[in-house]
């Protein structure tokens, strides 16, 4: 029986030959992760199904990302039970000074390899599909099921397969491809399945997979997965070097859709309140002159290396506008580290642009960048959801880093090429 | 458990965790999290208005976003005693179901407004309002024993034989 990729390690990972899509399986898992404001809920979980110990502490890991550096009180109070679960079995943990934004962390430490099966409790767990792994967003008894037993239930996904052609275009990057994909497949386009994406990948840096694997869930996806090739083995060799198991889809396995992306075709792309499936062209935003108050480049979406290049690129000797803020976000300590050693850190502050420590804060409204009352924000997270960063009256617009960075400029919606 | 019957509140497609609970409401006392169900759900005066054993009826894609556990906690919590949609994000399906709050796939919300009582027979595959019924596919016998056992966790115990 023909198998997609993600059914080629489903499968590997329940101990049988082949699968089917539909079919129930019980799955080994290479890594199990939460971070402080879902691991609290599973940690709860695990107590009470009589859990003691969890299965493997070197398939554990702990990230306090969401609410720290701690907001206020009572996240302190999650990120303690967070931290001191972690202390007590003995899994990974990253405590603030460490840690970055999961899903941009884990890679880097070398925690996540091709051909895993990983759940985390957080739903942009897909982020790690662009390393040829299935890795799935779960809610926090799942994970403490995880935690505890090692294994985790899976329905084998139909697949909707994704191939890329052509060329990227002057400023576009893996948030355009994205923005614009899910323009086309709509928010449950992908309900339940795999998006498993193929073709002239060699087009994409890594950072450009992971940005779109990161928002397959935005399409109701199960994962998003990435084959392995020598971009992915040039990142492995650079982040713990264990290639894991590169698996390859059957050339006649089954999908039940399928999209060309054109990267010719594909613009600077920015979704317009409140959907991420509310995909528009950057040059059709910009007629409409939507003036902003705020931006935020960084998160799980985009808070990468190149994400930060592209940002500075366009910051470069210009001002951040009167009467917006500009808030920068690197994904991790290593980044932020490299945007120091890169000389990207004096471009932000000559800006005039906020740099903050690693944190999801503001992308969930949580912290580090709240929205008032009907205020707009050009942001390089992942949803634009009514109010997801503020205000119920706030209005957010998803765009790439060039893009957020233009528009700070500017201080309204537009892309780079028209700054003076 | 098989058959809910309730005054239902109808809300539209793409029904998001944000406006389930909002990110900031992760913040507060565990036991709270009632006290901000639908709180990002601009008009809607949701708190004021639900009723224990209240149902949402909603369209597609409900509960699509964060993976967060304390949404369908927070909807329990407030009272909520079943959710019935035209479909439902994977993650929020799963989560719902491992806390012990039903959900079931059923396309009625066009029909019904606020207020309206339905009746939904899951193990049929029934769901009964004044003017007629709709048929949807019943739940599985897994999905109800685990509601039946409050959710994920308390069937573990029970299985295992763990005392309260």
């Amino acid at each position: 029986m023909a198998m997609t990729m993600t059914q080629k390690i489903l499968a590997q990972k329940a101990g049988k030959p082949s699968v089917v899509a539909g079919e129930l399986v019980e799955c080994n898992l290479d890594l199990v992760f939460g971070n402080d404001i879902t691991g609290p809920v599973a940690i709860g979980e695990f107590y009470k199904m009589g859990a003691t110990k969890v299965f493997d502490p070197n398939k554990v890991a702990l990230v306090p990302d969401h609410f720290t550096p701690n907001k206020d009180i009572a996240a302190a109070g999650l990120a303690k039970t967070t931290r001191e679960f972690a202390r007590k079995m003995g899994v990974h943990y990253f405590e603030v000074g460490q840690v970055g934004v999961e899903h941009a962390l884990l890679p880097e430490k070398g925690l996540i390899k091709p051909g895993d099966a990983v759940i985390g409790a957080d739903s942009h767990t897909c982020t790690h599909g662009a390393l040829g792994a299935f890795t799935t967003g779960v809610g926090s008894t799942d994970m403490a099921a995880g935690m505890a037993t090692g294994t985790a239930w899976f329905k084998i996904p139909e697949a909707i397969k994704v191939t890329v052609t052509g060329k990227k275009q002057k400023h576009v990057s893996g948030k355009d491809v994205i923005l614009h994909l899910i323009g086309i497949l709509g928010v449950d386009g992908a309900r339940y399945r795999s998006l498993e994406f193929g073709g002239d990948i060699a087009q994409l840096t890594m950072d450009d997979r992971f940005t779109i694997a990161n928002m397959a869930v935005e399409a109701g996806a199960k994962n998003g997965i990435f084959p392995v090739d020598e971009v992915t083995l040039e990142y492995i060799a650079a982040h713990g070097g264990n290639k894991g198991v590169a698996y390859a889809a059957d050339p006649d396995a089954e999908y039940v859709q399928e999209v060309v992306i054109d990267l010719n075709e594909v613009p600077l792309t920015v979704a317009f309140p409140h959907l991420p499936e509310n995909a528009r062209t950057v040059a059709e935003a910009e007629k409409m002159k939507i003036a902003i108050d705020q931006v935020v480049i960084g998160s799980c979406t985009n808070g990468r290396i190149d994400d930060m290049r592209a940002a500075a690129a366009v910051l470069k000797g210009r001002k951040v506008a009167d009467y917006v803020r500009c808030i920068i976000f690197p994904a991790t300590q290593a980044i932020w580290k490299q945007c120091v050693d890169e000389g990207l850190m004096n471009i932000f502050i000559d800006a005039g642009a906020a740099v903050s420590t690693p944190t999801c804060g503001p992308c969930l409204g949580g912290h580090m960048g709240i929205l008032a009352e009907g205020e707009k924000c050009v942001s390089t997270t992942n949803r634009n959801f009514v109010g997801r960063m503020g205000h119920v009256t706030s209005e957010i617009y998803l765009a790439s880093p060039a893009v957020a960075a233009a528009s700070a400029v500017a201080g309204y919606i537009c892309g780079p090429d028209s700054l003076e | 458990m098989e058959v809910i019957k309730g005054r239902v509140f109808v809300l539209g497609d793409d029904v998001d965790t944000d406006q389930i609970l909002p990110g900031y409401a992760m913040a507060e006392p565990f036991d709270q999290l009632g006290k901000y169900a639908m709180a990002g759900a601009p008009g809607l005066d949701f708190l004021n208005r639900v009723q224990p054993g209240d149902i949402i009826v909603a369209g597609r894609n409900f509960g699509c976003g964060s993976s967060r556990e304390q949404a369908p906690i927070a909807l329990k919590m407030a009272g909520v005693g079943l959710v019935v949609a035209a479909g439902f994000a994977r993650i929020f399906r799963r989560n719902a179901i491992n806390i012990g709050l039903p959900v079931y796939v059923a396309e009625i919300a066009d029909v019904l407004k606020d207020g309206d009582i339905i009746e939904v027979d899951m193990v049929k595959g029934t769901v009964r309002y004044a003017e007629g019924q709709v048929t949807a596919k019943p739940l599985s016998e897994n999905v109800l024993k685990t509601l039946d056992y409050g959710g994920l966790i308390p069937r573990v115990r029970a299985e295992l034989g763990i005392s309260q």
